[in-house]
């Protein structure tokens, strides 16, 4: 289990080493700099800022530099907010995408898992039709047109809830349902074809003529198999979610993660466009780590293989 | 009769897909659609940029179905013109990300073992890339010029693609047919386009039919983020976000292309359920 592990997290430092290189080669393919948008800058003091930021540097250089300072945590500071830190921006970011993500995962678990397996157990009934219907429309609602509506009826119309921005303690509701229902049907949909592939197989029949409850068969012996892909699914999602769905972000205008991977990329902001997809990388790895020892810990056919 | 006792796969899997009324359904919805963005913006009495600036943001009417926007254009021509967008990104997209995952999964699946893990760590690599920086940097770099988005949108989408290629052909490779290909002499690209290719068809149309929705919907991202189609065209994304922008005042804005964009999806979704379950072949019975 050792080596496992050890595998993996080397493996993960291979996938992050390599999201840096390409990152950093497709900013130097883009044509412009980040001090582009600045008019008119003498050429003297143009060079000046070119070699402070490390610019005029050759880029194997400028790229070394680079995995030196993520590496050992020093970071380099933004070059179109100066004074501050790439790292001081992705953590005033990260707790707002990172509440909204984990509430909308918890929203999505709770309303998927049960809708699927109400659908496996009771397979071609209304039951499963209906669930069925509603998963495929869930999944067929995009975030841009649910996010504005909740945003209309809860915000505008009632009030419960502020129509966007992010003062009150509860602003994350309204975007983490946006999220959590549509990602809801994704559950549902894998949760369905897990369980009734799982209550097909023949250690089920086992525990049925031994007289199991339908609960104890779902919970004690096919839940464990039939997650299996929703685990699978769940690692990319939910780093995708605590690093903030851009869309909802922008509809219920919150400060958190999303702007940036769309903002540094526009203004050519070099370091903050490395520290952000060095960031998504660690969280992806990391929860792609988490997924690979649950599945092994909970499929024993899988097991701990390096 | 004979030829109504054997039957290919292909013709028991369009059976089994014309069994089920739901997917029928689908398809005759689809096929509406596309019939309307075809046919819709050339018969409509108005063009998809024309202002009436007498009509601006009327309510639907009997002369305007769907009402006008803002600028007093027809909503319902720009529904149906923006629409022939939306779907042509849609599927020259996922041509382009099949195209690439195809031929990639087939030489990654084919070649040696060290070809093979070190194509296939590349995946893994671009699979930790927080993909809308991918295409965000892509459009900036090219521009953007409408053609360049679905190659940026193909150019990301096409690993899922060449994982679901790479596993078939891992097991397909050393059954017989293939063995007695290589012991008749044959060569790598002669197996790979004789025999692979045709076996992994099946799997490549499941999941082609369900990257096309996928494919819309980032480019309805992309164009809601102001970074895809630029005004004065406009696609279901363009118009979904002057919608959202003005739902309050102006619902039909939001619910006209809303209501086009989420019936295509979910029968896309419909079709690509159903081809899974006819050409699955764990689900063919007799």
């Amino acid at each position: 289990m050792l080596r496992f592990l050890l595998s993996r997290v080397l493996q993960g430092f291979a996938v992050i080493l390599g999201v840096l290189c390409i990152t950093f080669g497709l900013l130097k393919l883009a044509p412009g700099s980040p001090l582009q948008s600045e008019r008119n800058i003498p050429e003297n003091i143009r060079e000046q800022r070119m070699a402070m930021s490390g610019l005029d540097k050759p880029l194997a250089v400028q790229l070394w530099r680079y995995i030196v300072s993520f590496a050992t945590f020093d970071f380099p500071v933004s070059a179109k907010t100066p004074g501050r830190g790439v790292n001081e921006i992705i953590a005033q970011g990260f707790p707002v995408s990172a509440q909204v993500g984990i509430a909308a995962l918890m929203i999505a678990l709770a309303l998927g898992i049960p809708m699927g397996a109400l659908a496996a157990l009771r397979p071609n009934t209304l039951e499963d039709r209906v669930s069925t219907v509603v998963a495929t429309l869930g999944i067929c609602t995009p975030s841009m047109v649910l996010g504005p509506i909740l945003a209309l009826v809860f915000g505008l119309k009632l009030r419960w809830f502020n129509a966007s921005g992010w003062y009150d303690a509860d602003d994350w509701v309204l975007p983490a349902l946006t999220l959590g229902i549509i990602y809801s049907a994704y559950i549902a949909r894998l949760t369905r074809g897990g369980l009734r592939e799982t209550l097909a197989q023949e250690f089920i029949r086992t525990a049925r003529a031994k007289g199991a409850s339908d609960a104890a068969i779902v919970f004690r012996h096919a839940f464990k198999l039939a997650c299996l892909p929703v685990l699978n699914f769940l690692g990319p999602t939910a780093a995708g979610l605590m690093t903030g769905s851009i869309i909802t972000e922008t509809v219920f205008q919150l400060p958190g993660l999303g702007q940036h991977f769309v903002g540094a990329a526009v203004n050519r902001d070099y370091d903050l466009a490395m520290a952000t997809a060095v960031f998504y990388a660690l969280l992806i790895v990391g929860f792609n780590l988490l997924v690979d020892f649950l599945q092994a810990l909970l499929n024993p056919r899988i097991g701990f293989k390096a | 009769m004979s030829h109504s006792i054997a039957r290919s796969p292909w013709q028991k899997a369009w059976l089994l897909l014309m069994r089920n009324p739901l997917t029928v359904a689908a398809i005759i919805l689809l096929a509406l659609l596309v019939f309307a963005c075809c046919i819709g913006a050339a018969i409509s009495p108005y063009g998809p940029n024309d202002q009436n600036l007498e009509l601006r943001a009327t309510a639907p009417s009997m002369s305007h179905w769907l009402g006008t926007d803002p600028l007093g254009r027809d909503l319902a021509t720009r529904i149906l013109h923006g629409g022939r967008i939306s779907m042509l990104v849609g599927i020259l997209a996922t041509a382009v990300a099949s195209v690439i995952g195809v031929a990639y999964g087939l030489i990654a699946g084919l070649a040696s073992k060290r070809t093979d893990a070190a194509m296939m760590r590349l995946v893994d690599v671009l699979y930790a890339f927080p993909f809308i920086t991918f295409v965000i940097i892509l459009v900036v770099i090219f521009g953007r010029e409408f053609w360049l988005i679905f190659v940026a949108i193909g150019a990301v989408e096409w690993l899922t693609m060449a994982r679901v290629v790479r596993g078939q052909v891992l097991a397909l490779k050393n059954l017989e047919f293939v063995q007695a290909a290589r012991a008749a002499g044959a060569g790598f690209w002669h197996i790979l386009f004789k025999h692979m290719l045709p076996n992994v068809m099946g799997p490549v149309i499941i999941y082609a039919s369900l990257t096309i929705p996928g494919v819309m919907m980032l480019e309805a991202t992309l164009s809601f983020l102001g970074l895809g189609i630029q005004p004065p065209d406009a696609s279901w994304g363009v118009l979904i976000s002057e919608g959202a922008a003005s739902m309050a005042v102006y619902p039909w804005m939001l619910i006209g292309p809303s209501v086009f964009f989420s019936a295509t999806l979910l029968a896309l979704n419909l079709i690509g359920d159903a081809l899974r379950d006819a050409l699955d072949p764990k689900s063919i019975q007799d």
